[in-house]
C-alpha cells in the first residue's frame, strides 16, 4: 500500500486534482473582486477555461508518468481514470464555452457558476480517481452539491429554481439511499476499500447493501424508474448547465458504477446482475418512447439521455475489459454530442425566455445552414447513424460487441437495444426534419450570429465526431489501453458461478476475459 | 472500579457551583431597571410574540449557514487534535511518543490546508458583504 502520509506520495496521486482545486480557488478570490456586471463573469469563465486547460495537462503528464498504486489503495492511478478524467475536462471546457456565450446573451449569472463548475468537476474527479467508498461518496456530495446550486444559477428564472430545488431535494434522498448503502457494506466487510469489498463473501447484509447502493446509482446516472427528476432539472436548469449534467455528471456516475461494479461487489454479481438487466431493458425503453412525446427540445434530450443511459448500462452488464472501453468510447462520443447540440441551441433560443421547441428550429437550414448541419450531426451521433452520425455509431458498435461477447451473452437485452435505438429515429429525424423540410416561418426570430468560444465548441464537437466516425481506432485504442492497464474488470469473482440473467444462465468467470 | 468516574463526578460538581455562583452573583450585584421590553425573551431581535408564520429578513439564514461553517471547522479540529501526535509521526507511536528522528508535518499541514481553503472561503465571504448586517 501507498503511504500517504508520505507527503510526496499524496501529491504526485492528486496532482490533478490539486492543480484544479487551487486554480479554483483563485478564481473565487478573483471573483469576489469584481462588480456583479457581465465582464467579470464572462472573465471567471475564460479563466476557468485556461484551469481546466492546465488540469488536462497534468492528467496526461500523470497518465504518461504511470502509477505506483496497487488495487489494495484507496486512490488508483490506472488508464480509466485518466481517461474519464479527460473525458470530464473536455465536458466541461465545453459547458463553460457555452456558459461564455449564454453569458453574453442573458447577462444573469454571478462570476462564482464558472468555480462552482470547477468545484463539481474536482468532485467527479475524485470520483474517478478512488477505490474507496468514502472517497467516492465525498466526491459524489462535492459535485452534487456543486450541481444543486448550479441548476438554479438563473436566479430570475423561477423555473430554474424550481429545478435547483426538485434536484437538490431528490438528489439528498438519493444521496441517504447511496450512503446507508455503504454503511450497510461496511458492517458487512468491515472495510470500504473496493478491493476489500471484492474479496468478501456476500452475507445478507451485504447484499442488501448492495441493494441500497444500486438505487443511489441509479438515480444518479438516472435510470428508469429513478429518472422522474432527469426531464424537469434538465428543462429547468440553464442551457449551459444542463449540457454539464448531461455530459459530465452522467459520465462520472457511470465511470463510479463501473469501477464500483467491477473492482467492488463483483462477489454478488449473481443478485445485481438480473437486477441491472432489467433496469437497462426498461431504461432503454422507456427513455426512447416518452421522447417521442416532447415538442420541447430540452426535454426531448433529457429523456434521450436517459436512453442513453440504457445503453451504458448494457456496456456495463457486459462486465469485461471490453465493455469498460465500450463505456469510455461511448461517453467521449456522448460528451462531443451533447456539447455540441447545447452550444446550437444556446444560440437559436436567442432572444426567447422559454426553451426551444422542435417548432422553432423549423427551417433553421435556410436560415443558418452552418447550425443547422452541426445540430444534425449531434442529432445523428445520438441516434447512432454511420457516417454521418460519425463516432456516435462506433459508440453503440462497440457496446453492442461487448454486450454480445460477454461471458453472459446479453442477446435479448441488444435486441432491445437496437429496438430502441430504431424508436428513437422517431424524434431525432424529426428535429433534423423541421431543420431541413420545413420553411422559415417569418414570425421566428433570426438566429444571432455565433459567438466565438460557442462556434469553436461547435466545430470542434462536429469535426471529432466526425473523424472519430471514420477513424475510430485511435480513440478506440486509447480507450482500451485505458482499461487494459486498469486490474479492474479481472477482480475475482471467486472462480466460477453460475448467473441466472433472464437472458441465458451461463458460467461467469470474470477472471478469465481475454 | 467506581474510582475512574472520579473525574466525572467532580466535574459535575463542579458546574453546578459554578451555575450557581455566577447565577447568585448576577443576583446580588445588578441593579435591576426593569422595563417592558427589556423583560421580553429574547429572541435575535425578532418579535418574540405573535404569529410564528410571519416574515423575516432572509439574512438570519446566511448568518446561520456561515455560523455552520465555521462550526465544522471546529467539530474538524477536535478529532485531529485527538490524534495530532501519531499524525505528525512518520512510523506507528511507540508508547504513545513517536521515535526521535521520525517527526513529519503531515498533521500540521493537513490542518494547515484545511485552513487555508477555509480562509479563501472567508475572506469571499468577507468581500461580497456576507458578514455585515445592513
Amino acid at each position: 500500500m501507498t503511504d500517504f502520509a508520505e507527503p510526496g506520495a499524496l501529491l504526485g496521486a492528486l496532482l490533478p486534482e490539486i492543480t484544479l482545486l487551487l486554480g479554483t480557488l483563485i478564481l473565487l478570490l478573483v471573483g469576489a473582486w469584481g462588480g456583479e456586471s457581465s465582464s467579470p463573469t464572462r472573465r471567471s469563465a475564460r479563466f476557468a477555461l485556461g484551469i481546466v486547460g492546465v488540469t488536462a495537462v497534468a492528467v496526461v503528464f500523470a497518465w504518461l508518468r504511470g502509477d505506483g498504486f496497487t488495487t489494495d489503495d484507496r486512490l488508483t492511478g490506472d488508464g480509466f481514470r485518466w481517461a474519464i478524467d479527460l473525458v470530464l475536462l473536455l465536458g466541461t471546457a465545453g459547458a463553460l464555452a457555452i456558459f461564455d456565450t449564454e453569458q453574453l446573451r442573458t447577462r444573469a449569472y454571478q462570476a462564482e457558476i464558472p468555480v462552482l463548475m470547477l468545484l463539481a468537476l474536482s468532485g467527479m474527479m475524485i470520483i474517478s480517481a478512488s477505490r474507496d467508498l468514502m472517497f467516492t461518496y465525498i466526491g459524489l456530495e462535492l459535485m452534487s452539491i456543486a450541481v444543486y446550486v448550479l441548476a438554479g444559477a438563473n436566479r430570475s428564472s423561477a423555473r430554474s429554481a424550481e429545478a435547483s430545488i426538485k434536484y437538490f431535494l431528490l438528489g439528498a434522498f438519493a444521496s441517504g439511499f447511496l450512503l446507508y448503502g455503504i454503511a450497510l457494506l461496511y458492517g458487512a466487510v468491515g472495510d470500504t476499500r473496493l478491493s476489500a469489498l471484492g474479496a468478501a463473501t456476500p452475507s445478507a447484509m451485504y447484499l442488501v447493501g448492495v441493494a441500497l447502493l444500486l438505487v443511489g446509482f441509479a438515480f444518479k446516472v438516472g435510470a428508469v424508474p429513478f429518472h422522474l427528476w432527469t426531464p424537469d432539472v434538465y428543462d429547468g436548469a440553464p442551457s449551459p448547465i444542463t449540457a454539464f449534467m448531461a455530459a459530465c455528471v452522467k459520465a462520472s456516475a457511470f465511470a463510479m458504477l463501473l469501477r464500483v461494479m467491477a473492482e467492488g461487489i463483483g462477489p454478488a454479481i449473481v443478485h445485481w446482475h438480473p437486477v441491472v438487466w432489467w433496469l437497462a431493458a426498461i431504461t432503454m425503453v422507456v427513455g426512447n418512447v416518452v421522447a417521442l412525446a416532447q415538442p420541447n427540445v430540452k426535454r426531448m434530450l433529457a429523456y434521450s439521455s436517459i436512453a442513453h443511459s440504457g445503453y451504458l448500462l448494457v456496456a456495463v452488464l457486459a462486465y469485461s475489459q471490453e465493455a469498460a472501453a465500450a463505456v469510455v468510447f461511448y461517453l467521449l462520443a456522448y460528451t462531443l454530442a451533447t456539447i455540441g447540440a447545447f452550444a446550437v441551441l444556446g444560440i437559436v433560443s436567442e432572444g426567447r425566455e422559454t426553451t426551444v421547441t422542435i417548432d422553432d428550429l423549423s427551417g433553421l437550414w435556410h436560415v443558418r445552414p452552418g447550425l443547422a448541419v452541426a445540430l444534425s450531426v449531434c442529432l445523428l451521433a445520438f441516434f447512432g447513424f454511420p457516417i454521418a452520425g460519425g463516432a456516435g455509431f462506433f459508440a453503440k458498435w462497440y457496446v453492442i460487441q461487448a454486450a454480445l461477447a460477454s461471458h453472459t451473452p446479453l442477446t435479448v437485452l441488444v435486441v432491445v437495444l437496437v429496438l430502441a435505438s430504431v424508436v428513437s429515429a422517431g424524434y431525432y429525424l424529426t428535429a433534423i426534419s423541421a431543420m431541413f423540410n420545413r420553411p422559415r416561418p417569418s414570425q421566428l426570430p433570426m438566429p444571432v450570429q455565433t459567438p466565438l468560444l460557442s462556434g469553436i465548441v461547435m466545430v470542434v464537437a462536429v469535426v471529432a465526431l466526425l473523424v472519430l466516425g471514420v477513424f475510430p481506432t485511435p480513440a478506440s485504442r486509447l480507450a482500451a489501453a485505458a482499461t487494459l492497464r486498469a486490474a479492474p474488470l479481472a477482480t475475482p469473482v471467486a472462480g466460477t458461478m453460475t448467473v441466472s440473467a433472464p437472458t441465458v444462465a451461463a458460467t461467469e468467470d470474470a477472471g478469465s476475459t481475454p | 472500579m467506581l474510582r475512574e468516574y472520579l473525574p466525572v463526578l467532580l466535574l459535575l460538581g463542579f458546574a453546578a457551583v459554578n451555575a450557581v455562583v455566577i447565577l447568585g452573583l448576577g443576583e446580588l450585584v445588578t441593579r435591576t431597571h426593569p422595563t417592558e421590553i427589556k423583560q421580553q425573551p429574547y429572541e435575535s431581535g425578532m418579535a418574540p410574540l405573535g404569529d410564528a408564520r410571519d416574515r423575516f429578513s432572509v439574512k438570519f439564514y446566511l448568518v446561520a449557514m456561515l455560523f455552520i461553517v465555521f462550526d465544522i471547522e471546529t467539530v474538524f479540529m477536535i478529532p485531529w487534535g485527538v490524534h495530532y501526535q501519531q499524525l505528525s509521526c512518520a512510523v506507528p507511536l511507540v508508547d504513545g511518543a513517536c521515535p526521535a528522528g521520525q517527526l513529519s508535518f503531515f498533521g500540521l499541514g493537513e490542518m494547515l490546508v484545511f485552513a487555508l481553503i477555509l480562509l479563501v472561503g472567508y475572506i469571499f465571504v468577507w468581500k461580497k458583504g456576507g458578514l455585515s448586517w445592513d
